[in-house]
């Protein structure tokens, strides 16, 4: 951290209030998906399992931060006539990244997320921070901005994601070494009793399965959310 | 405001750093790429067999190394549509795909052979089209040329909850062990049901709310080993003599 003191009055890598906001705003008061309602695409098509949800979170936090990053860097430089295009030839690049990195390290699940990895570059959240936020802003903010949408995007997913996968498979993790079933009958009890099996009963919702069960789950995690926040509520 | 000049000299410059980085990135994981899908292909054959795998191990248990080996041993040949061996390719070579788009008397049929504690098993490769998009499937058949030991299914495109298990519900293609192709010497294949299997020998259960993708499975599986015919009569008929061997 030799660099940090390029300047005495503003440090480069300075994580104070407004710093800690930036990763906070997103996950709360201004999250990407339930009070922006952006990226639902994505979310309603990865969240059928957990872990395909958690990749794509990592996924898009990478690109969202980087692309932040990479497109405040440039700030200064990008024409103003081409910035739009400037900005797609950033977020594509790390897409391809994200893409080939995948192929190498994990292609199960590259090949479980599918088309759905290409089509973050049109995920409305990547280039809505690249001209709301990275255009105007320093780098090392703009990145701090890009890592607090991705994990506000990632949030939502993963949340959709658990209730999907309980109530539509009855299992967590699936798809990872990981893998839990949490209720019906193949269930696997938590303390090793074989006799019985929590919610041996229950049989799976294929509603669950669907992507219209997140459009529902999105919603009513909407309503909680306005219900608590009430500063979030259009009165007009 | 900037000038033409410099803004087609910035867009060529970052197009072609990023065409540089990117061709490079490729180049670097392109073979452990290309490695990662011919594994996740064989453990797709190999699911299959997935209750006859060495050691009793499951598919997801076996490692990469593992996998190659398995289809080091078997033999693979490749059939033409008369049923006889086609010089020089190796079944693992053959794109399914790519075979399906040429007309039929053209295609090649790949084929597995498989031995698990002195018994043989022979894995079919089938595909058809379900209601969106390709299906296509493997079927292991036991040393007789008639039993199903085992079937795997994929897909494209169906839709999750519904077609999509023929996949995702382990319960599909399990219902097709033990079911015979053969009824009495004709060729039957094995027929996916709505409403319930009735022929406990040829029948299975279809998948409620997929009717589309339940009939196009009944549809590759009776085309796909019909292709495979000429060579199945060649094992049954081997297979009666050494059991008429057997008896004297």
């Amino acid at each position: 951290m030799a660099e940090t003191a390029v300047k005495e009055k503003e440090p480069l890598f300075q994580f104070g209030k407004k710093e800690r906001q930036l990763i906070t705003d997103p996950l709360n008061d201004n999250n990407p998906i339930t009070v922006q309602v952006l990226g639902i695409c994505s979310a309603l098509a990865v969240t059928s399992l957990v872990y395909p949800s958690v990749v794509m979170a990592v996924a898009v936090t990478f690109v969202t931060a980087f692309s932040n990053l990479f497109t405040s860097l440039l700030r200064t430089y990008i024409p103003k006539q081409v910035r739009m295009i400037v900005q797609l030839v950033i977020i594509a690049t790390l897409v391809t990244v994200v893409e080939l990195l995948l192929k190498t390290f994990n292609y199960p699940i590259y090949k479980q997320l599918s088309v759905y990895i290409g089509l973050i570059i049109t995920n409305c959240i990547v280039m809505g921070r690249l001209e709301a936020f990275a255009m105007a802003n320093k780098p090392w903010r703009s990145f701090l901005d890009g890592i607090g949408n991705g994990l506000g995007y990632g949030a939502i997913l993963i949340i959709v994601g658990v209730i999907r996968e309980i109530f539509g498979k009855g299992s967590l993790f699936a798809g990872s070494p990981i893998e839990l079933k949490i209720i019906g009958p193949t269930a696997d009890y938590f303390i090793n009793t074989t006799e019985s099996v929590m919610f041996g009963w229950y049989a799976n919702n294929n509603l669950m399965v669907l992507p219209a069960a997140a459009m529902f789950i999105i919603g009513i995690l909407i309503w909680i959310q306005r219900s608590y926040n009430t500063k979030l509520v259009d009165v007009s | 405001m900037y000038t033409t000049r410099y803004v087609i000299g910035f867009i060529f410059i970052l197009t072609a750093s990023v065409a540089v980085g990117l061709t490079g990135l490729r180049e670097v994981t392109k073979n452990k790429a290309a490695q990662n899908e011919d594994i996740f292909n064989k453990r797709a054959i190999l699911s299959a067999i997935e209750d006859y795998l060495p050691d009793g191990k499951k598919v997801d248990n076996l490692s990469d190394q593992e996998v190659s080996l398995i289809f080091e041993k078997m033999e693979q040949p490749v059939l033409n549509m008369q049923g006889e061996a086609v010089n020089d390719v190796k079944a693992e070579t053959i794109d399914m795909a790519k075979e399906r788009k040429k007309p039929e008397s053209e295609r090649r049929l790949p084929l597995y052979i498989y031995e698990h504690n002195g018994e043989k098993f022979y894995i079919l490769s089938v595909r058809g089209n379900g209601l969106w998009d390709e299906i296509w499937g493997n079927i292991a058949l036991k040393g007789d040329g008639n039993t199903i030991a085992g079937a795997a299914f994929d897909h494209k495109g169906e839709t999750p909850g519904l077609g999509a298990e023929i996949k995702d519900n382990p319960s599909f293609p399990e219902q097709f062990q033990g079911k015979k192709i053969y009824d009495d010497g004709e060729f039957v294949s094995v027929k996916v049901r709505k409403g319930g299997a009735k022929d406990p020998e040829h029948e299975v259960d279809a998948i409620s709310g997929a009717t589309v993708t339940s009939d196009g499975v009944t549809e590759m599986l009776y085309r796909g080993i019909n292709y495979y015919q000429p060579f199945l009569k060649e094992i049954r008929q081997s297979e009666g003599t050494q059991g008429l061997l057997m008896q004297k």
